[in-house]
């Protein structure tokens, strides 16, 4: 075949079921999460990470910049570690996370659960769980 | 309804995938590790007390720390790799090559992480 033909279809031929917008949300909250993730360490580091913190406690902040995990770090000014603004940026990042880790843990067991009603079981666990988890995440980070 | 799928386990395990099948096992595992980590992580600090310093303690392991650090660190990676070739499907012919890139990029940064983590346990 000389001519290349396009296999796939035009999204709006296709439609946007759940399916589709979950593989898409996946492919988006990681490009998020990375871009929360980067903020954090560079944040960090303006706030004097640099002589005050070792690799360990930079990375635990920039997984999670919540102020709980520069506890034991002894810092010249533990307040702004602690602020609305962190704050934010950890519950963004949490409330990603745990979406895109429901999700994936979902896609897990449909590979190995193959009965629409262990199906639908699944589904139901996983909404109890995201929201769940949500918040007492939210929780623990506005409550520390 | 159930799938049918007419598979063994034997020719299951058998089947040679290289080094794309190697990345999807090894993204299932990071990402598992790091959701059961991530929830218990969170229940801890929700509860405290013994509970959550018996966790607390597992986490301060040094080999606990180079899983974890695994984990995170592979799915990162993975992912990234990930989503730029869904997000741009033309470089889907460069998928082999994107995988040695994506092991060039990690092995030396988690030699670097394992480094430290053995040195800092070490004292």
């Amino acid at each position: 075949m000389a001519t290349t033909k396009p296999r796939t279809l035009s999204l709006s031929k296709r439609g946007l079921n759940f399916e589709m917008f979950m593989w898409l949300f996946t492919r988006l909250s990681a490009l998020g999460m990375y871009a929360l993730i980067l903020v954090a360490i560079i944040g960090a580091l303006v706030m004097g990470a640099r002589e005050q913190m070792n690799l360990a406690d930079v990375l635990r902040w920039g997984f999670m910049p919540n102020s709980g995990h520069v506890q034991s770090v002894p810092l010249d000014n533990a307040d702004a570690w602690a602020t609305p603004f962190w704050r934010l940026t950890a519950s963004a990042l949490l409330l990603l996370a745990v979406a895109h880790g429901v999700h994936g843990l979902v896609v897990i067991a449909d590979d190995y659960i193959d009965t629409a009603r262990g199906r639908l079981i699944v589904r139901w666990l996983s909404i109890a769980m995201m929201i769940s988890m949500s918040l007492i995440g939210l929780y623990v980070l506005w409550t520390s | 309804m159930s799938l049918n799928r007419n598979v063994s386990l034997a020719s299951g395990l058998r089947y040679r995938g290289q080094g794309p099948m190697l990345t999807f096992i090894l993204h299932r595992i990071g990402g598992l590790g790091m959701a059961v980590f991530v929830t218990m992580h969170i229940l801890a600090s929700f509860l405290g007390g013994d509970i959550g310093k018996f966790l607390n303690d597992v986490y301060r392991n040094w080999l606990f720390q180079i899983f974890i650090f695994f984990c995170a660190l592979f799915h990162a990676i993975n992912g990234l790799r990930i989503t730029i070739i869904d997000l741009l499907p033309k470089l889907l012919v460069h998928q082999r090559e994107a995988i040695w890139v994506e092991w060039a990029i990690f092995i030396p940064l988690f030699a670097i992480a394992v480094f430290v983590i053995i040195s800092t346990a070490g004292g």
